[in-house]
């Protein structure tokens, strides 16, 4: 061998082992049971991913228990038009978790002015409104949230801007004239898992009701004209999904019938109505308060913030794995609100 | 011994470049000065060229290369005439085929008339490229079993860009031109018609494609194992069955009680191979035509079996919330 040869094939080798390292994950993946035996029913987990998933988790310690005032909120402070009803003192020490789950840094002053009662500030308006959703979610979603619930650290996370919301985007970088108009996809797409997929599969399903079902009902044709167009749209929801909650598809589906809900498991139903829940709230909350927030809190397009199922999974699949912090703040499961804001009549839409 | 157990050829004949053959009146030139190359004689024929173009090559290259341009320059409009992101997010580009709302008829060039053009001019070409593989294996007095090969192939990507398409009545059910997208949109036709591994002309395809490359590694491991006994020369063995022949022939029967013989390998290697994209252009041809869900199709004809239900039965939220999307 030449000495040219073996020192092309000695970097070949040193790029093919860089590749290797770079493309491929070390071997410690657990597969855990998920179904009937032999089906292929299995849920897939990365050791190093759950360790950081674990830490990335941790929920905050509650705000210690206070004795109660004897008076409403609504008594004792003024211009409170959430949660009058609960003790003053309580309504203290839920004001003082809530700026550790919102604006650690910026303190009460994130929201409030000198006088406490005033509205000037955005922040405190949308805060009500975010109130008000929590006590939808908590209240009218049991179907999707359970006795688990939400609190506002859910989806903040000690942030004022949850890390995973959306805007309006329609690919603006397309060049116009001649060339093919953008269809919404083939470029990388992060809500669908790195795929050509569609970019935004939020607008059609979880701020429009578009029709999720493509796959055929039937064995042999008929009227169902979905295309295969469609189909991808429907696909990159489900990535999106799949990518939010850190799960594969048989989490829900059995693959070998994707639309079947008698070979699914009971996680898709709670999903269905996750999908349901995010539209109601993104048509009813957060749509609302596109006029409520600053130029600079908006999208590209001008559109508010929006959220899907990453805002409050971020990668589990139960978000903070399952702890429920609303055992500790009960005042925000929603029963004391349902005046304000009455819960969806019917979940579907 | 061990001078037969190499990965490449050992053996490079030189003489005199050799031209070929003359070609019949009103061919066109040779294209090129042969020459040998090193390289190439480890891993084949060290003489490269001459080529034969002709005017059926000639058309046939100009018509890929209209359509790679017309694909090439939609992607790179895609990214607004970024270099940098056209070659960062190359695979994930496209051309689409146009909107299922256009039928079969002729959308606007941004709206999927690109691709049709795109389509013609590859389809034209590949046709073009078929016939001159036709016509060089005539002008050798070959047989022209590799142009029925390549005809096969070409069967399955009309029936996926084509035939099915029009059948279907929407150009919008075509393949996008694109890596990723080509491969997300066979995830999305198989989602979209309920699972094709239950379809029985796929699975013919995954056996015929499958058994093709253990055919192959059967074969070509049986004559590099011979070739110590000259197996290498398989045309001869057939004719004048030598002892190379009689060893694989006796190691096959002894280790499976059958052998193809020297001769009829090859018929089993032609069939498996082309039967591969024809029973799979058969398959996606009855997609969506004659079954629409290959799942319910195979459950009806008792093919995909039942397992029991290990979380209770589960409904569909929409039959007891009302109708829903």
């Amino acid at each position: 061998m030449s000495f040219t040869l073996r020192v092309v094939l000695a970097v070949a080798a040193a790029l093919g082992v860089v590749f290797l390292v770079e493309t491929f994950q070390a071997p410690l993946v657990d597969n855990a049971q998920h179904g009937y035996r032999g089906v292929a029913m299995g849920q897939v987990s990365y050791k190093p991913a759950v360790k950081a998933q674990l830490a990335a988790n941790q929920v905050p310690p509650p705000e210690d228990k206070q004795d109660p005032s004897g008076q409403p909120s609504s008594e004792v402070y003024q211009n409170v038009q959430v949660l009058k009803d609960l003790d003053s003192n309580e309504f203290l020490r839920l004001m003082s978790a809530v700026t550790t789950w919102v604006a650690p840094n910026e303190g009460c002053s994130y929201c409030h002015t000198d006088n406490l009662a005033e509205d000037t500030l955005y922040t405190k308006r949308v805060a009500r409104r975010m109130f008000q959703m929590v006590a939808r979610i908590n209240g009218g979603w049991k179907a999707h949230v359970g006795a688990t619930g939400v609190t506002c650290y859910t989806c903040h996370r000690g942030q004022a801007v949850p890390s995973n919301i959306w805007f309006d985007d329609k690919n603006s970088a397309m060049t116009h004239g001649l060339a093919q108009e953008g269809m919404g996809k083939d470029h990388p797409s992060y809500s669908g898992g790195l795929s050509s997929l569609p970019s935004d599969v939020f607008t059609p399903y979880l701020n429009e009701t578009k029709d999720v079902r493509v796959i055929s009902t039937a064995a042999l044709p008929g009227e169902d004209r979905h295309s295969i167009k469609q189909t991808e749209w429907t696909y990159g929801l489900m990535m999106h999904i799949s990518s939010a909650l850190g799960v594969n598809c048989t989490y829900c589906h059995n693959s070998r019938a994707f639309a079947d809900w008698d070979q699914s498991t009971p996680q898709r139903v709670t999903a269905w109505y996750g999908i349901r829940m995010v539209r109601d709230l993104n048509d009813n909350f957060l749509d609302p308060l596109a006029s409520t927030f600053p130029k600079t809190r908006l999208g590209p397009l001008g559109d508010g913030p929006k959220l899907n199922c990453a805002t409050c999974h971020a990668g589990a699949n139960k978000p903070l794995l399952g702890v429920s912090m609303l055992q500790d703040y009960p005042e925000l499961n929603g029963a004391g609100e349902a005046a304000v804001v009455p819960p969806p009549s019917t979940p579907t839409q | 011994m061990s001078g037969y157990q190499n990965i490449f050829t050992q053996l490079q004949v030189r003489g005199p470049v050799y031209e070929g053959m003359p070609l019949p009146k009103g061919s066109w030139k040779r294209v090129g000065t042969p020459f040998y190359s090193h390289l190439a004689g480890l891993i084949g024929d060290a003489q490269i060229g001459p080529i034969y173009l002709g005017w059926l090559g000639f058309a046939s290259l100009i018509c890929g290369f209209t359509a790679f341009e017309i694909i090439g320059l939609n992607m790179f409009a895609s990214v607004n005439w970024s270099p940098v992101q056209f070659i960062r997010q190359l695979p994930w580009l496209a051309l689409e085929p146009p909107p299922p709302a256009y039928g079969l008829r002729l959308p606007p060039l941004a709206q999927g008339g690109w691709w049709l053009m795109a389509g013609f001019f590859l389809t034209t070409s590949l046709l073009l490229w078929w016939l001159r593989m036709y016509r060089r294996a005539r002008a050798l007095g070959m047989g022209t079993h590799i142009a029925w090969a390549f005809a096969a192939a070409i069967w399955l990507y009309l029936v996926l860009g084509f035939i099915r398409p029009v059948l279907m009545g929407s150009w919008g059910e075509a393949v996008p031109f694109g890596i990723f997208p080509h491969l997300d949109w066979t995830a999305a036709f198989s989602l979209r018609y309920g699972n094709l591994f239950y379809n029985p002309f796929h699975m013919l395809s995954i056996v015929f494609l499958y058994g093709s490359t253990l055919l192959f590694a059967m074969h070509a491991a049986t004559i590099l194992a011979v070739s110590r006994y000259g197996g290498e020369r398989e045309i001869e063995q057939v004719i004048d069955r030598g002892t190379a022949a009689e060893r694989g022939a006796i190691f096959w029967r002894w280790t499976m009680g059958f052998n193809a013989t020297f001769e009829s390998i090859h018929r089993w290697a032609w069939w498996f191979a082309v039967l591969c994209p024809l029973a799979g252009g058969i398959g996606i041809l009855l997609t969506g035509t004659v079954v629409d869900n290959w799942f319910l199709w195979a459950v009806k004809h008792g093919v995909a079996p039942a397992y029991p239900h290990v979380f209770g039965h589960i409904v569909d939220p929409n039959t007891t919330q009302g109708a829903a999307p």
